[in-house]
């Protein structure tokens, strides 16, 4: 017993473990939500996180022990924003035809999501710095932590309300389409891309192809939207 | 091979990105002026060909690269605690007005799309 306890403790220190962690969590999540054909509530991202965030409180690991493994998973949100580039190309022909509509609703979601969060917020009592954090919580994790950055929220916190939302999203995407009549897979994908960023898209991507195309557009167009936009309006509610 | 020189593109891009926004200042996370970057640089066949595989493998498991930051719930506990009903209300309310407030103007902005659509499932 004595000697599983040191193997345990040697083992969970390493980088290993969190990579090793993430991974293999993530793949039994995937592979859950598959057999369950893609319910909202399997969704992957919300199990994994549950589940080794259970093992870490549970073990009393730290949570930088873990991110020294899973920091290299981590790392790969930047070239993953860079390649929003992609299907964005892919769709530049319906860019160009339908593009001042696209941006007129990415703009209308973006804003809309960003006030009625910091509108509620305020509401309900909660801190300025917290408020500076649900500012960007519409847009992919890695893009709203270096705007909360700079808006002086907290950029891991900011993560962790992009991530929610995007579960949000993904969990409750299809029952609210459905209770307002929209059908169009087109403008569904939009806007779960739009409100719900990469792990909505992710969702879009798997439940319909032209769903899947027009998210990935929509959370090219939202990363771009609101990296110039949130910290401009920022700027003038704090000068004004 | 293809995907493997697309990665290498990708990360160029973003180290490109990450410069312009460190050394000129711009306010802007360095990966988005990545973004900007290759869209010119897609017009390229043999850009796209590598690119597009790489970006086709990221993209296919974006949702696993949010579980390391997700999985930072755990050092925000107090805070979740303190707020969490008031964060719970916030990010649900402004999530589904996000959602409507896009599918709405979209719906609203396109032209009316051909009848017989299949039925919703996602």
């Amino acid at each position: 017993m004595a000697e599983f306890v040191q193997l345990w403790v040697y083992l969970s220190s390493t980088p290993l473990f969190g990579l090793t962690a993430t991974l293999a969590t993530y793949v039994t999540a995937q592979a859950l939500y598959q057999r369950s054909g893609h319910a909202p509530w399997a969704n992957p991202v919300l199990w994994s996180v549950l589940a080794i965030g259970t093992v870490l409180l549970a073990t009393r690991t730290p949570y930088p022990v873990y991110f020294a493994g899973a920091q290299f998973i981590h790392v790969l949100l930047g070239p993953a924003v860079v390649a929003l580039g992609w299907p964005l190309w892919q769709r530049r022909i319906e860019l160009r035809t339908r593009g001042a509509a696209l941006v007129l609703a990415a703009l209308a979601g973006g804003v809309a999501a960003a006030a009625s969060a910091v509108a509620i917020g305020w509401a309900v009592g909660l801190p300025p710095e917290v408020l500076r954090s649900l500012a960007p919580k519409s847009v992919t994790a890695p893009v709203a932590m270096g705007i909360a950055e700079r808006l002086h929220g907290i950029p891991a916190l900011a993560a962790v309300f992009a991530v929610l939302t995007g579960m949000v999203g993904a969990l409750s995407g299809k029952y609210l389409f459905d209770l307002l009549g929209i059908r169009d897979w087109a403008v569904r994908g939009f806007a779960i891309g739009t409100a719900a960023h990469g792990i909505g898209a992710a969702r879009a991507l798997q439940v319909h192809p032209d769903a899947g195309a027009y998210a990935g557009l929509a959370l090219g167009l939202q990363v771009l939207l609101a990296s110039f936009l949130i910290p401009l309006a920022a700027r003038a509610f704090a000068a004004g | 091979m293809d995907a493997l020189r697309g990665f290498a593109l990708l990360l160029l891009w973003q180290a490109a990105g990450e410069a312009i926004a460190h050394g000129l200042g711009v306010p802007v996370p360095g990966p988005v002026i990545g973004l900007l970057l290759l869209l010119p640089g897609l017009a390229v066949p043999a850009v796209r060909r590598v690119v597009g595989a790489a970006a086709d493998v990221l993209l296919a498991h974006l949702s696993l690269l949010f579980v390391p930051v997700g999985v930072g719930v755990v050092t925000h506990l107090a805070l979740l605690s303190q707020y969490g009903l008031q964060l719970v209300v916030v990010i649900v309310l402004s999530t589904w007005i996000g959602l409507a407030a896009t599918a709405l103007a979209l719906r609203a902005l396109l032209p009316r799309a051909a009848p017989g659509q299949e039925p919703p499932r996602g």
